[in-house]
C-alpha cells in the first residue's frame, strides 16, 4: 500500500482528498492529511458570511466524519515542519516523523503584510482565517463599548478588502477603504467600472481613500490611525490588512526544490514539483510563472495531481487558465471574464454605462466583430453566465453585438437558449460540470430534478454562481423530453398550490388531513401546513381558529412572535385614521401590560413584549374599547394607508382616507399567499406611497388611477398602471378581480410583483383579465370575493368568546407558571429583549 | 446562557428514573406541540396522532436560545418525525434530536409513555 501525505487542509487540500476517494480503491492508497488550523477545511471564498452566523460548521467543507468514513488520517492543529527528501519523510513541529510515497503540497497563502511601522500594534488585523475573524469581533466588541461612532480602515481595495469593508461594516464600525492604486479592485476593473462600483458603495456607506501610501500606524500600544503624509492622517479604531497574499512556500524552500522568484513551488503541467514524488497545488503552486488565487484553477489543480498519482499521465493542466470571476460584494455584482482589459490594436470595446443606477457593462470585441474576448459587468451581472460561455466556446455572436449586453427594453435581446451550447460548455467551473454531463444525466433517465443532478454531479455546489443556468439546463432539458416542469410545494403534496387550490375546492376537502389523505403523502410539514391553511381561508373565509395547529407559529397564535419568543399586538386602524379615545386605550393597555409601542410602517401602533397568556387579556380590552385584530401576523391583508385627501389637504382632489377606510374593511382578514398592502394618495404628489404596495390608487381629475403589484422591501418595484380615472364602485370591482385572480393562481409566498413578472403576458394579459374579462371569470371572481367579505368575522373576537379556542395561549400544560427564562432591559424610556449571546 | 443549555440532555427509556406526570392526553393538541415544566426544565411535547407516537424534547432551540420549540410546526423529513423552530425554520429530528440540515445543532430528547390515558415524560434526574 501506498501512503500519500497531503500538506495543508484548505479548500484545494480537502478537493484532492474528495477527488482522490472518488476515484480510487482505498486499499491500494492510504491518505494522512495535516492541518495546522484547528478545524477541518472550509470555505474561505465564503468567509465574510461567518459574520452573519458566527457559525464556523456552516462553513465546513465536510465534516470530521467524512475523512473517517473514507480512512483519510486527518491531523488538525499540527504543522508539518520539514521535509527529508532523501529518505522520503516529513516532521512535523511536535517532532513526529511520517514517510510517504508522494507528496501533496497544499499549503496555499497567507496573507501579506506591508512593511509598515506600526503594525504589530493591538487592533491590527489580517483577514484570512476563522481565527482572523473571532478576533476582530471580540476587538470590535471592545471598542465599541467604549466608542459607539469607532471607525475601521481596511487596508487594500481588491476583491478580499472589499469583503473585509463588509465585515467590518457588518460589526457596527465605520468602514474605511484605504488603497494604494487609483482605482478599487486594480485588478479586475478598468478605471470606469472602477469608479461606477465605488459609487454604489459609497451609496452604501463606505468610506473609500484611493491613492493613499501608508506610511505608519499611529498609536502608543493600540492604534489610533493611520499617517499617508505630512498633515494626511485617518482616526481609526481598528485595521484589517487585505494586501494580497504570499504563497506559503517555506517547505519547499528548505528542502530545496526548485522556487520561483518571488516565491511559489515551481510545477509543470502534471502538477510535479522538481521532486517527481512531490506535487505542489492551489495558492503555492507556480505555474507559467503565476500564482493562481481562484479557487477553481486550484480545484483543477488537484484533480490533475490526483490522475497523475494514480497512473493517469494524459490528464494535464492546461496552458491558458480562465481567470473569469463572478461575485457579489457587498451586494452588488462585480464579474470579468476573458480579456477584461484589451489592447485597442486586438479589437473594439462596447461600453453601456448608467451611474444612476450604478450599472456598468464593457464587452471586448474582436476587430472582424465576430468573436467575444472578454468584458467587465458591474452592478448586474445576470448576463454572465451567457457572455462567459459564448467567450468560453467562441459562439458567434450578433451582428451588432450590443446586444448581448443593451437592456431589453433598449433593443437588446437576451441570446440564444441554453440549450444551444455545446456539450462541452463548461457550466460549473468549480467542480468542472459540464453541459453534456448535466444534459444526458437527464436524458439516460440517472436524473429527474435538480437535487439528482446537484447529487451526482456537485454542480453549484461550490460558488454557487452557476446555479441560475443550471436550474435552465434541468427544466430545458425536461421539457425537450416532453417532461412536465412542475414547482411542486414539498415532498408531501406533488402539486402546485394553484392544483392543490382546485383540487380543494372541487372536491370540497373538509381539513388539512383530509387533504393529506387524497393528494398527499406522509406527515406535512412547515412549508405545506401554513399554504393549506392559507388555501382553506379564501375558499371559507375560515379563521385561523379552526385549524389551530396547521397554521404558521404567528397564525397560530394570532400575534407576532418576536425575538425573545414574547408576541406583538397589532390592532387594525383602517387608513390609519385613529380617534384620540382609540389612542388613549392604546396607551393605558401598552402600561397596564409593560409593552413597548412603536408607530409601524403601516400607519398603525405595535405593542411589543406580551407573554402568551397575556394576549388573551390584553385583546378582550382593545376589543371591548372597539377594536379589532390588525391581522399583522399572517399572510393576509396589512394595512391600506392614506394621506388626508381632499377633507383637510389643500391639493387634495378626492377623499383618499375615506376611500382607504373603506377598502382596508372590505378585504379586511383576507388570506393570500403572501402579505397583501394597498395606499390611497389623494393626488398625484402620492404622500400615501401608493405605487409601492401590491395595489394603489391615486387620485386624479374625473377619478381614481388604479395601480397594482408594487412592494417595497429587499426589491422594491413600483406598482404599474392598470386603469385610469375610475369611478369608486369600478375602482372596487377591478380591485376584486385583480385580488381574487391573484390568490387564486401566485405560487406560495409571491407577492404580487414577482407574480406578474412571470404572468405571461405580462400587465397587458393582466388588464385583459380583469378589464375585459377575456377568461370570462370576472363575475365568478367578484361573487367569491363578496362572498369573503360577507363572511368576515374578527378571529380575536371569536378565539376569547370560546373557552375550547383559549386553551392554547397558556406556557405550560402543567403549571401555571409563565416563562421564567425572559429577561428584558431598559431601552430609551421603554423596555427591550436581552440581546442574544 | 450555556447553564440554561446545559441541563438538557438526551434521556434513554432504560436509563429513566421517574416516569413524570405531565397531564392528560387531551391536554395535549393533536398534531401539534405543548410545553411542559419538570423542577427548572421546559420540556416541548408532541402528539402526532396520525402515526399514535409521542415525542418529547427540549423547548430551547440551541440557534438562538429561546424557549419555543414547542410551538413549531411538527411533520416528517422523509419519513423522520421532525420539529421545525418558529424563530427561523430549523428543523430537528424528533428521534434523534439531531439538525436535519446537517447543522452541529442538537437538542435533547426524552421518552414519552401513555398509560390509561395519562401521558408521562421519562427523566433521569
Amino acid at each position: 500500500m501506498k501512503h500519500i501525505i497531503v500538506v495543508g487542509n484548505g479548500m484545494v487540500g480537502y478537493k484532492f482528498c474528495e477527488k482522490f476517494v472518488e476515484k480510487a480503491a482505498s486499499k491500494d492508497f492510504k491518505i494522512t492529511v495535516f492541518g495546522e488550523e484547528p478545524r477541518p477545511a472550509y470555505d474561505r471564498v465564503h468567509l465574510s458570511e461567518f459574520f452573519e452566523n458566527q457559525d464556523a460548521k456552516a462553513l465546513e467543507m465536510a465534516p470530521l466524519e467524512w475523512y473517517t468514513e473514507h480512512g483519510i488520517d486527518l491531523i488538525v492543529g499540527e504543522r508539518v515542519s520539514d521535509i527529508h527528501r532523501s529518505k522520503k519523510t516529513i516532521t512535523t513541529v511536535t517532532d513526529r516523523e511520517f514517510s510517504y510515497d508522494y507528496l501533496v503540497l497544499a499549503t496555499g497563502s497567507s496573507a501579506f503584510v506591508p512593511p509598515i511601522k506600526g503594525v504589530e500594534k493591538e487592533g491590527v488585523f489580517v483577514y484570512r482565517t476563522i481565527e482572523d475573524l473571532e478576533g476582530m469581533l471580540a476587538y470590535a466588541a471592545k471598542i465599541k463599548a467604549n466608542n459607539p461612532n469607532a471607525k475601521a480602515a481596511v487596508l487594500g481595495g481588491g476583491l478580499l478588502g472589499l469583503e473585509a469593508g463588509k465585515a467590518v461594516m457588518d460589526m457596527g464600525l465605520e468602514p474605511h477603504i484605504v488603497e494604494f492604486a487609483s482605482k478599487l479592485m486594480p485588478r479586475q476593473l478598468d478605471l470606469r467600472s472602477s469608479q461606477v462600483l465605488q459609487l454604489k458603495l459609497e451609496s452604501i456607506g463606505l468610506n473609500i481613500h484611493l491613492s493613499k501610501a501608508t506610511n505608519q500606524i499611529l498609536g502608543d500600544k493600540a492604534i489610533t490611525g493611520l499617517e499617508f503624509g505630512e498633515d494626511d492622517v485617518l482616526d481609526v479604531d481598528m485595521l484589517v490588512i487585505s494586501a494580497g497574499i504570499r504563497p506559503r512556500d517555506e517547505l519547499g524552500k528548505t528542502c530545496g526544490l526548485e522556487m520561483g522568484v518571488r516565491g511559489g513551488i515551481v510545477v509543470d503541467n502534471k502538477m510535479q514539483t522538481s521532486d517527481e514524488n512531490i506535487y505542489a497545488i492551489g495558492e503555492i503552486a507556480l505555474y507559467n510563472q503565476m500564482i493562481y488565487g481562484l479557487v477553481a484553477p486550484g480545484y483543477d489543480m488537484a484533480g490533475v495531481a490526483v490522475d497523475q498519482i494514480l497512473g493517469d499521465s494524459d490528464s494535464l493542466m492546461p496552458d491558458d487558465i480562465d481567470m473569469s470571476t463572478k461575485l457579489k460584494l457587498i451586494g452588488v455584482d462585480v464579474a470579468s471574464f476573458g480579456e477584461p482589459f484589451m489592447p485597442a490594436a486586438k479589437g473594439h470595446s462596447i461600453i453601456f454605462e448608467n451611474k444612476t443606477q450604478y450599472l456598468y457593462k464593457r464587452i471586448n470585441v474582436s476587430l472582424d466583430g465576430k468573436s467575444l474576448l472578454g468584458g467587465i459587468l458591474v452592478g448586474d451581472a445576470t448576463d454572465y453566465n451567457m457572455l462567459h460561455q459564448i467567450y468560453l466556446n467562441g459562439m458567434a455572436i450578433p451582428e451588432d453585438a450590443s446586444q448581448l449586453i443593451l437592456p431589453a427594453s433598449e433593443g437588446g435581446a437576451s441570446f440564444g437558449s441554453v440549450l444551444d451550447l455545446p456539450d462541452t460548455a463548461q457550466v460549473c467551473s468549480c467542480e468542472s460540470v459540464s453541459k453534456g454531463d448535466i444534459c444526458c444525466s437527464i436524458t439516460d433517465g440517472e436524473s429527474h430534478n435538480l437535487s439528482d443532478i446537484v447529487a451526482k454531479t456537485k454542480a453549484t455546489s461550490g460558488c454557487g454562481g452557476c446555479k441560475p443556468m443550471v436550474v435552465d439546463l434541468v427544466n430545458e432539458t425536461l421539457k425537450s423530453l416532453g417532461k412536465e416542469v412542475k414547482e411542486t410545494i414539498c415532498e408531501h403534496f406533488n402539486f402546485s398550490r394553484q392544483e392543490l387550490y382546485d383540487l380543494i375546492k372541487i372536491n370540497r376537502v373538509a381539513d388539512y388531513d383530509e387533504a393529506l389523505n387524497l393528494f398527499g403523502e406522509g406527515h406535512g410539514c412547515e412549508v405545506c401546513k401554513p399554504l393549506l391553511a392559507s388555501i382553506f381561508a379564501t375558499i371559507t373565509m375560515e379563521t385561523a381558529n379552526r385549524q389551530p395547529t396547521i397554521q404558521d407559529t404567528n397564525d397560530r397564535f394570532l400575534a407576532n412572535i418576536q425575538r425573545n419568543g414574547t408576541y406583538s399586538v397589532v390592532p387594525r386602524v383602517a387608513g390609519g385614521e385613529i380617534t384620540p379615545d382609540q389612542l388613549i386605550v392604546i396607551g393605558e393597555v401598552a402600561k397596564k401590560y409593560d409593552l413597548y409601542t412603536k408607530i409601524t410602517g403601516g400607519q398603525r401602533i405595535d405593542l411589543f413584549g406580551a407573554q402568551i397568556h397575556e394576549l388573551p387579556l390584553i385583546w378582550k380590552e382593545l376589543i371591548d374599547a372597539g377594536f379589532e385584530s390588525g391581522h399583522a401576523y399572517g399572510k393576509s391583508l396589512r394595512t391600506v394607508k392614506s394621506c388626508v385627501g381632499s377633507t383637510w389637504c389643500r391639493y387634495g382632489m378626492h377623499e383618499s382616507v375615506t376611500f382607504a377606510i373603506e377598502i382596508e374593511n372590505r378585504y379586511r382578514g383576507l388570506r393570500s399567499p403572501h402579505k397583501l398592502k394597498g395606499g390611497v394618495s389623494g393626488c398625484i404628489r402620492e404622500c400615501a406611497e401608493a405605487r409601492g404596495k401590491d395595489f394603489g390608487l391615486i387620485a386624479v381629475d374625473g377619478g381614481w388611477n388604479l395601480y397594482v403589484c408594487g412592494n417595497g422591501g429587499a426589491t422594491p418595484k413600483h406598482a404599474i398602471l392598470l386603469a385610469e380615472q375610475l369611478d369608486d364602485e369600478t375602482a372596487v370591482k377591478y380591485l376584486d378581480r385583480f385580488l381574487m385572480y391573484y390568490i387564486r393562481t401566485a405560487g406560495p409566498l409571491v407577492r404580487t410583483a414577482p407574480w406578474l413578472d412571470k404572468l405571461e403576458g405580462g400587465i397587458e394579459y393582466l388588464k385583459k383579465v380583469v378589464i375585459e374579462d377575456s377568461l370570462g371569470i370576472a363575475e365568478d371572481l367578484e361573487q367569491e370575493m363578496q362572498g369573503l367579505v360577507n363572511k368576515y368575522e374578527c378571529e380575536w373576537k371569536e378565539a376569547i368568546e370560546n373557552p375550547e379556542m383559549m386553551k392554547r395561549f397558556k406556557h405550560f400544560v402543567n403549571s401555571d407558571d409563565t416563562d421564567d427564562n425572559l429577561v428584558f432591559v431598559p431601552m430609551r424610556g421603554q423596555k427591550m429583549p436581552k440581546a442574544w449571546v | 446562557m450555556q447553564d440554561i443549555l446545559s441541563q438538557y440532555e438526551t434521556v434513554t427509556e432504560n436509563a429513566v428514573k421517574e416516569w413524570f406526570k405531565v397531564g392528560l392526553t387531551s391536554d395535549f393538541p393533536e398534531n401539534s406541540g405543548a410545553c411542559i415544566k419538570y423542577k427548572t426544565k421546559q420540556i416541548a411535547v408532541y402528539n402526532f396522532a396520525r402515526t399514535g407516537k409521542w415525542y418529547a424534547c427540549q423547548n430551547l432551540c440551541p440557534h438562538k436560545m429561546e424557549m419555543v420549540l414547542s410551538l413549531g410546526m411538527i411533520g416528517d423529513k422523509e419519513g423522520v418525525p421532525k420539529v421545525a423552530c418558529p424563530m427561523h425554520k430549523k428543523n430537528f429530528s424528533l428521534e434523534d434530536g439531531s439538525n436535519l440540515a446537517g447543522e452541529d445543532l442538537k437538542i435533547a430528547t426524552y421518552p414519552v409513555k401513555i398509560k390509561d390515558g395519562n401521558v408521562y415524560i421519562g427523566f433521569s434526574d
